[in-house]
């Protein structure tokens, strides 16, 4: 199911892919998203399906501060730029997951009986898993609205503005931070969402987001920098490589066919299939 | 200027010298063991960044991808010592030829990449070596290689009952990195890289070979790094492919450098001398709760430094000297 791997990415191709900010915390954003689905269903009895939208509302103000009180330095250091972002978000992500284990426990939870879990759906005689099914549909969702949200608002030219040329943007008054800010919320609560959605039937354990996280960096870079259909398609094509693969190789080795197919493609497309960067 | 620099860099020399004969002396006034063993690591992970400097730092090719190269080492030494009976000394030169060499067959098509591009084919290679070495029956696969003991000697580089050979061996290694460094920062290499570093097409159209430049700088951070593997696996006598070759490495080599201030001479040994016994202390004394504290200060500190000195430590000592110097 690439399009699952679309819907961790996609929160991703707007930080990473569209802002051009290194965030190394990604994996850990998810984390945080599938615990908040967790336990609002454990204390509030809360369906994961109901909660996606709560989990992802907080995970924007999550990550709106991250960007306020960290991201917003790591971008203003002269030297290193690049480094200072790794290091710093890097530092975060380590920060996290120490934070849920001291909090939650390194137990390994899951939500047992949700309105999605352990069902299936039977179209034209394929069986597939009701959960999957809607993953995929949100993150077409999420992907369309991202691409709508960019390309067709003033926030979408804003963001894309502020990126290329800072000081310009300020000159015409607008505020940089605000719109960063945004898009970090943005990106957060997209990813919040993945989270929320995941958490029906993944694992929730203090260090899950480390197994998503480079994989979404490879779909995002796959795609091309700077494009929003470019994470979509990688999502996609993650995941069919990902399914051929566990077909040929034995399923530990999964992930090969993966990085080899991310390999292959810079060698030819040193930007990656739609990158603009 | 060029008086300014020959004087800077033979007092570069002098303190090196110093340090390192105040470092070989410490093991006479430390007899604790497990001091001990936070200053070995520390000598290693020196040396480690050091050597990941040279590539990453002055040639700007941003590799989180090295723990291959340390993995080759530690892998290359012990399989040929347990398979084939050859002495370390000789698989530690064989993992440092080959990691040198495979760095070099990877750079032929990556250093056409720039950027994040870069960067994450550096990570996805490393993570393919992993998973491969995991599955790999004939190399013990996820179970590891356990180093047969076989008596404390120079010759098996082995030593079970005290720590201070291999302090000395990674006190000499630490010298070797940063003798290589300090060499190569005044040689024509080291002038292409920077030149690489700061400015590609400039460098190219004065007849710098950028990709040779790169391909050099490949070859010798891997070799070096390799060395560090194999000198790691015989420190702990065991070795299994997520303990040398998981993606922690590539960042632990990375963070010395960049807290000390990367591309820099200095950078790394002043980054791990307080990054290596800072991780060691916190996992030792609030990590045994299990609890996750140590994880929280030792990211804490990590930004904090990070955002608080973004040129390293090492830009406390040269602010309050030459403005502008060479960077």
């Amino acid at each position: 199911m690439g399009l699952l791997y679309g819907l961790i990415a996609v929160g991703l191709a707007l930080i990473f892919g569209l802002m051009d900010v290194t965030n190394f915390a990604h994996g850990e954003f998810l984390m945080i998203g599938m615990y908040a689905s967790f336990f609002l269903f454990t204390f509030f009895a809360i369906d994961p399906l109901l909660s996606a939208p709560l989990v992802a509302a907080a995970l924007f103000v999550f990550g709106a501060v991250v960007y306020l009180l960290i991201v917003r330095f790591a971008m203003r250091a002269k030297a290193n730029a690049g480094m200072v972002q790794i290091f710093s978000t890097f530092g975060l992500a380590i920060v996290m997951r120490g934070l849920a284990q001291l909090f939650f426990t390194p137990d390994y939870r899951s939500i047992p009986h949700s309105w999605l879990g352990g069902k299936t759906i039977s179209v034209a005689g394929i069986f597939l898993p009701e959960p999957q099914l809607v993953g995929a549909l949100v993150s077409i969702l999420a992907f369309a609205g991202l691409y709508f949200f960019i390309h067709r608002t003033d926030f979408g030219r804003a963001l894309e503005a502020t990126r290329e040329d800072p000081g310009a943007v300020a000159l015409v008054g607008i505020d940089k931070n605000r719109v960063f800010a945004f898009g970090w919320g943005l990106g957060a609560a997209l990813v919040g969402l993945a989270g929320a959605i995941m958490a029906v039937f993944f694992y929730i354990y203090p260090d899950v987001g480390a197994s998503f996280a480079l994989i979404a960096y490879v779909t995002v870079a796959l795609g091309g920098f700077g494009s929003v259909f470019g994470a979509f398609a990688g999502g996609i094509i993650v995941g069919l490589v990902e399914a051929v693969t566990a077909l040929m190789l034995p399923p530990s080795l999964k992930s090969v066919g993966i990085y080899a197919v991310y390999l292959l493609v810079v060698f030819i497309r040193p930007r990656g299939l739609f990158g603009s960067m | 200027m060029d008086k300014n620099f020959a004087a800077r860099r033979r007092r570069d020399l002098i303190i090196a010298a110093l340090l390192a004969a105040l470092a070989a002396l410490a093991p006479l006034f430390v007899k604790n063991v497990y001091i001990q063993n936070i200053m070995v690591l520390t000598l290693m992970y020196a040396a480690l960044s050091q050597s990941w400097n040279i590539l990453s730092g002055y040639c700007g090719q941003i590799s989180l991808g090295h723990a291959l190269y340390f993995g080759i080492g530690a892998y290359t030494t012990e399989l040929l010592f347990t398979k084939f009976g050859v002495l370390p000394w000789f698989g530690m030169l064989a993992g440092g030829a080959i990691a040198a060499v495979i760095a070099m067959g990877l750079g032929y098509p990556f250093f056409r990449l720039r950027g994040h591009y870069f960067v994450i084919a550096t990570i996805v290679i490393a993570e393919i070596g992993l998973l491969l070495f995991q599955n790999w029956e004939w190399a013990g696969a996820a179970m590891g290689i356990t180093i047969p003991v076989r008596g404390d000697s120079w010759l098996k580089f082995q030593f079970m009952r005290s720590k201070l050979p291999y302090f000395y061996f990674a006190l000499a290694l630490c010298c070797l990195a940063w003798f290589v460094t300090w060499w190569l920062e005044d040689s024509k290499w080291g002038f292409w890289w920077r030149a690489v570093k700061d400015n590609p097409e400039a460098a190219e159209s004065l007849g710098v070979v950028v990709f040779n430049s790169k391909m050099g700088a490949a070859a010798v951070s891997a070799f070096l790094v390799a060395i560090g593997g194999a000198f790691y696996a015989q420190f702990l006598a065991y070795i299994d492919p997520e303990s040398v070759m998981g993606f922690q490495f590539s960042l632990l080599m990375a963070l010395p450098a960049v807290l000390g201030g990367i591309g820099t001479l200095w950078g790394p040994v002043l980054g791990a001398v307080i990054l290596i016994p800072m991780t060691e202390l916190t996992r030792s004394y609030i990590g045994g709760s299990g609890r996750g504290v140590d994880l929280i200060v030792y990211g804490g500190l990590i930004v904090a430094i990070s955002l608080a000195l973004p040129q390293g430590l090492v830009s406390l000592f040269s602010r309050s000297k030459a403005k502008g110097a060479t960077r």
